[in-house]
């Protein structure tokens, strides 16, 4: 059988493009065929923008790489059209173990709070992820929409212009180049887009490597999370046990800065390794080996006039909390709607500075918490340790040092605290739905509350009327109101806290954007025009 | 609710004694290991992040 990782998905084909006389301009240009490249691409043609991704590969990743979806991810692919494929094949894991030196120090059962279409998080290896997201790409050209994905088409060189970008890229046919009124770059941690133009990529540069396997297990292995500190078969470091689809189980190994990297992946020194931590008897195939390095950095904006940066390849976080591809998710969440305003010449660009400032808040929480667990994990002086200890061996004992046990903060969406697109507040609402927030999902009947959002500009009416539609500023609002038994406790808990009505403007990536306990068109007007940078 | 620098143990030489007597007969490493789960339960009875800050600043007798 040949494996996922082995079939061109979208081989090189010659595009109309090498035949013209003078470079064909696009409207919108991705680089990279990652996840997140494939993500935004989604969401482009969603919108109707045409699309052109290009990618060096005509492949799927090789080996699991990013495995942990969050729920705001699930909830954004559910946006994109592949929810379910995610959540249908994903792994749903409740029971956590902790281990400290030969022993188990807790366990945990992780009780997701009800109310939710989708769960914390899916174990999904990252093919399957791409995958998908190539499926969905075929059933929207199948639809008619223009996205176009080119395999084996390597970029060489990115000029960027004052109101478009050139773009040169290699193919087994021979160059050309290619123009894109807007350019995201995708291209992953190393991004070569960003090299290509000179862009920085700092911060506290955080230096450790992991080794990270696939195995397959041979028998039945429990469906668990199992996070070692300073493991007898890894001394000083730290390992996680982590189950997939397929019966296959990832394993990161961590190894700390000065190895050899050649030494540590032969199998001859894998395998021993892995037998001392699953145990002897246990039988297993290594399907894939691979050290990984990394550094808790970001680019200081991520916005370059008409180029744009989505993903690792605008900032870096360790492994630790599954924060890389679901914060890659969430910028492409924040980025498209407002390009798309900007496009259609409904929104001045400056709205496209605000992707800048929304995402690098949140990406800076996410370097903040992957660099703690990194902290707690791998202790940095003997003072360090000696408390990181401490905490272990008390956490055996009593249930009040389990929280500071930190493996790994889970990601969760980013709130828009500062963002200057955040409008009116009315404080005595539920602070978790407060503007800047993710919109808390609830059930509505057999339906959910976020997918009745979708990605319009909502007006959600609670114990209020709305209206159903409503246009303002060029852009056509969806009212949405709720009452009666729609109105259940948990979007009374989430959205009405002690008022009894509220009024909430949604924007297209679901976040709030102002909220009311009355309803006034007058209100909706203004906020929307504040979120959409007219008063920027 | 502010870090309580004035006296605040009822019997202060019985308090001191208990803390001696734990580390009695420890190696440092021991010792230190005690020390570091000692301040961790103590926090924890503490409970508020604003009082251990100043606590922390106390501690390290710095003046501002």
């Amino acid at each position: 059988m040949t494996k996922l990782f082995e079939t061109p998905l979208y081989p090189y084909q010659l595009s109309a493009d090498q035949k013209a006389d003078a470079p064909v301009r696009h409207p919108a240009v991705v680089i990279g065929a990652g996840p997140i490249g494939l993500a935004v691409a989604i969401d482009l043609a969603q919108h109707d923008v045409p699309v052109v991704i290009l990618d060096e590969n005509d492949k799927v990743s090789w080996g699991s790489r990013a495995i942990c979806f969050s729920k705001r991810a699930l909830e954004i692919l559910d946006r994109l059209g592949a929810g379910d494929d995610y959540v249908n094949k994903g792994v749903l894991w409740n029971l956590g173990k902790v281990f400290f030196g030969d022993r188990k120090v807790y366990e945990f059962n992780l009780l997701p709070e009800d109310g939710h279409n989708r769960p914390a998080f899916i174990n999904l290896q990252q093919y399957y992820c791409e995958l998908y997201l190539v499926e969905r790409i075929r059933a929207l050209q199948a639809e008619g929409k223009q996205i176009d994905i080119r395999g084996g088409s390597k970029v060489t060189a990115v000029e960027a212009r004052d109101d478009h970008s050139r773009i040169s890229v290699e193919t087994p046919d021979g160059p050309y180049d290619l123009e894109a009124d807007w350019l995201i770059a995708c291209d992953g941690a190393a991004s070569p887009t960003r090299k290509m133009l000179g862009l920085d990529f700092v911060g506290r540069v955080f230096e450790d490597n992991f080794l990270i396997a696939d195995v397959i297990m041979k028998a039945d292995f429990p469906t668990e999370r199992w996070f070692w500190f300073d493991p007898p078969f890894n001394k000083g470091q730290s390992a996680l046990l982590h189950k997939q689809p397929d019966g296959v189980w990832r394993i990161d190994l961590q190894l700390g800065w000065d190895i050899d990297k050649e030494e540590e992946k032969k199998p001859e020194n894998v395998i021993p390794r892995l037998k001392q931590m699953l145990g002897e008897e246990v039988e297993f195939d290594l399907e894939w080996v691979s050290i990984y390095t990394f550094q808790c950095r970001r680019m200081e904006k991520f916005r370059h006039g008409r180029v744009i940066f989505a993903g690792d390849s605008a900032h870096q976080v360790s492994p630790f909390g599954a924060r890389g591809a679901n914060s890659g998710f969430q910028d492409t969440d924040n980025l498209v709607w407002k390009l798309k305003l900007v496009m259609d010449g409904l929104a001045p660009e400056s709205l496209l500075d605000t992707y800048d400032e929304e995402r690098i808040h949140a990406a800076d929480e996410n370097i903040l918490n992957s660099s703690r667990s990194t902290d707690f994990i791998t202790p940095k002086s003997e003072q360090s340790r000696i408390f990181r200890d401490a905490v272990l061996d008390l956490a055996e004992h009593h249930a009040f040092a389990r929280p500071l046990v930190n493996s790994g903060r889970l990601s969760l969406p980013a709130t828009y605290d500062c963002s200057r697109l955040n409008g009116a507040d009315v404080t005595s609402l539920p602070a978790r739905t407060r503007p800047g927030s993710p919109a808390a999902d609830c059930p509505l009947g057999e339906d959910w509350l976020l997918h009745k959002l979708g990605d319009d500009f909502v007006v959600l009416g609670i114990n209020r009327d709305v209206p159903d539609s409503l246009s303002a500023h060029g852009i056509s609002l969806k009212g949405l109101s709720l009452k009666g038994g729609d109105v259940n406790p948990f979007v009374k808990d989430r959205y009405l806290g002690n008022e009894d009505g509220a009024v909430y403007l949604i924007r297209p990536d679901q976040h709030v954007a102002a909220r009311w306990t009355t309803y006034d068109e007058a209100d909706i007007v203004s906020a929307l025009g504040r979120v959409i940078g007219k008063e920027l | 609710m502010s870090a309580n620098l004035k006296p605040n143990l009822a019997r202060p030489d019985d308090f001191y004694a208990d803390l001696l007597a734990a580390h009695e007969g420890l190696s440092k490493a021991d010792s230190d290991a005690l020390n570091a789960r000692l301040i961790l339960v103590l926090a924890n009875q503490i409970g508020d992040n604003e009082v251990l800050r100043e606590c922390l600043k106390a501690a390290s007798l710095s003046s501002e």
